[in-house]
């Protein structure tokens, strides 16, 4: 009897004691309020909006409107070749970009750290953070205007120096190393800072006491620098292959055309054309919630690993 | 064990002198693209035609300059881009702050739950259709207010704003409350002042987002009169087109070259004016990459 009588009391407690937290947080809920309805109108209705992929979706009549036709786009997808190709691409984008991109900010940064002079070392830093602040369009129009056929610069060279014309632009074998090495180009320098600052927030009691003892420039830098930055590496290079399967689409699209379709087209892009391109908004929504599904898995297992290696995790 | 004192051992020569090489060719491989295409610019254009231009400028002439600045339609992208960039940007720093004030406070109720709906979307999408459909259905399409409200809010920056706010020591805001502030009073007159250095840095990633936002453009306006730079660069720089190069391109020797020619202008019109302030700013970007990963 007493049981049942504390129960409801202290169910009538606690409700009072979130209605006076309300209260007392009022104006830091209003606050918020705008906030979330921002959150809900332009990330959690798309969400909702993603079970298009499972519909087929009619134009004129709401974001929802269309008939359930189950996983009919998703099978269509994986039966069609686009499925292989846009896979593989995308992986190997990232995949290369990884390989090339995450250890030359480390070497980037061990030299420029290494290198005696502060004004030269400076310069260096400033210099290769440049690229860093021109947009994609100016990178890729750098990248068209220097290296094509006609006029340019790169075949300028090339012939100069006795070589053959090469079509860099309209050859699919081409597509990976310009996508890759414009992209290390562009973030090396801002890529190496948070090495740059790991190494100078190195005790530099350990090089004193390690050149005593007569060590080797190059050894200072195997035994010292890279373990006291390990950790940094570690962390970055999980959370690089939590992207695996995302490549930025702006990039690729800017810079591929029909001729490089074999070795460039990526899962979004290939969104992009069905969807915005030829009105397929059902088969598209499909194709990208696959993509966003699995980058999620990937983004997630990245972040278990992280935690389990480092104590240190994105939440 | 033999230990060796020398300072200058073969090694050292070796490994000093490979990380001059390292740095010299990464110096070198940066910057000769912004030379050559700074060279080209203002190069004579019969020399641009004869392919003699590969470092330095041979010759000088304006006369690109002249033709790509008499363009009306540079100056209305020129002019939409800083539009879009200024209110956008004011916009941004708003909400982002009225967003990560209460999500700073500990002992905000609910706080954990708010925080959840907002981290999950750095996480999770529905992708580009739905927010195209949903976007266009709430009638953006060929709205200036398309580049500033959907992307109102960067997740990543609330949270790098949150813990700046995180930061402010708790006695400040409690002897604020013991003489009768609300949070609103402490938040806008006390706490933002207080988080001026980093909201510096997020002035600057809000605006140079948009600055260079390209696919919102491409996606939602088709009008010419609402176009950014972006859009009008990558007509003319990736899809040849040579509206910059005005009627006048008699007045170059080739129109291929004129064509080239008037592309390195333009991007050099588009890039200078952010790779004249990005020295003085530097050091903020800088900052930026530390705080966050400072956030953990």
């Amino acid at each position: 009897m007493t049981q049942s009588k504390t129960a409801p009391r202290a169910q009538e407690n606690r409700r009072e004691a979130l209605i006076k937290k309300i209260k007392r947080d009022k104006y830091l809920l209003a606050m918020l309020l705008p906030v979330l309805l921002y959150y809900v109108i332009f990330h959690y209705i798309p969400m909702t909006g993603a079970i298009i992929a499972f519909k087929d979706f009619k134009p004129g009549g709401g974001i929802y409107n269309g008939e359930w036709v189950g996983l009919r786009w998703f099978i269509q997808f994986f039966d069609s070749p686009y499925a292989y190709r846009t896979i593989r691409n995308t992986v190997l984008l990232s995949l290369y970009s990884l390989i090339f991109g995450f250890p030359i900010p480390i070497l980037f940064a061990i030299c420029v750290t290494e290198i005696g002079n502060s004004k030269i070392r400076r310069t260096v830093q400033t210099v290769s953070y440049l690229p860093h602040f021109i947009s994609t369009v100016v990178l890729v129009g750098m990248i068209t205007n220097l290296f094509t056929m006609n006029n340019g610069v790169v075949n300028g060279i090339i012939n100069a120096l006795g070589g053959k014309t090469v079509n860099f632009l309209q050859n699919p074998g081409w597509f990976r190393t310009l996508y890759v090495g414009s992209g290390v180009w562009q973030s090396f320098g801002f890529n190496s800072i948070i090495y740059i600052a790991a190494i100078n927030g190195i005790d530099p009691s350990l090089y004193e006491a390690a050149k005593i003892d007569g060590i080797r420039k190059y050894q200072q830098v195997l035994y010292i620098t890279l373990p006291m930055i390990s950790s940094t590496i570690v962390i970055l290079f999980i959370l690089q292959l939590g992207k695996l399967m995302s490549v930025g689409f702006e990039k690729v699209f800017l810079m591929y055309s029909p001729a490089v379709y074999e070795t460039a087209d990526v899962i979004s892009t290939y969104v992009y054309r069905k969807g915005i391109e030829s009105s397929s908004y059902s088969f598209a929504s499909a194709v990208g919630l696959f993509n966003s599904v699995v980058n999620f898995l990937f983004v997630y297992v990245a972040n278990c690993i992280c935690r389990k290696a480092t104590q240190t995790s994105l939440w | 064990m033999k230990r060796v004192r020398s300072s200058s051992s073969p090694s050292d020569v070796i490994f000093n002198a490979a990380v001059c090489l390292i740095a010299a060719v990464a110096f070198l491989v940066t910057l000769y693209p912004f030379i050559y295409i700074l060279s080209v610019s203002i190069s004579d254009s019969s020399a641009v035609y004869r392919g003699e231009v590969f470092l330095w400028p041979v010759g000088f002439s304006l006369a690109g300059y002249k033709q790509v600045f008499q363009q009306k339609g540079l100056w209305t992208a020129y002019g939409n881009t800083i539009f879009y960039t200024v209110v956008g940007t004011v916009f941004n720093l708003i909400a982002t702050c009225i967003a990560a004030y209460p999500l700073s406070r500990r002992t905000m109720v609910g706080r954990k739950f708010f925080n959840f709906i907002i981290v999950f979307t750095m996480y999770f999408s529905g992708g580009l259709i739905p927010s195209y459909l949903l976007i266009t259905h709430l009638g953006f399409y060929n709205s200036r207010w398309v580049m500033i409200i959907p992307a109102l809010l960067s997740t990543y920056n609330v949270m790098v704003c949150r813990s700046a706010f995180a930061g402010v020591p708790d006695e400040i805001i409690e002897s604020a409350q013991i003489d009768g502030a609300n949070d609103w009073q402490i938040f806008h007159t006390i706490a933002v002042r207080l988080i001026t250095p980093t909201l510096a840095v997020l002035t600057l990633y809000y605006a140079i987002a948009h600055w260079n936002n390209f696919f919102t453009p491409m996606l939602y306006l088709s009008r010419e009169a609402l176009m950014p730079m972006q859009i009008l660069l990558r007509r003319v720089l990736i899809q040849a087109s040579t509206e910059l190069a005005g009627g006048d391109t008699q007045a170059f020797e080739n129109q291929a070259v004129a064509t080239l020619q008037i592309r390195y202008v333009t991007i050099v019109v588009a890039t200078l004016p952010i790779l004249c302030i990005y020295p003085f700013l530097q050091k903020y970007f800088v900052k930026g990459v530390m705080l966050g990963a400072v956030k953990g």
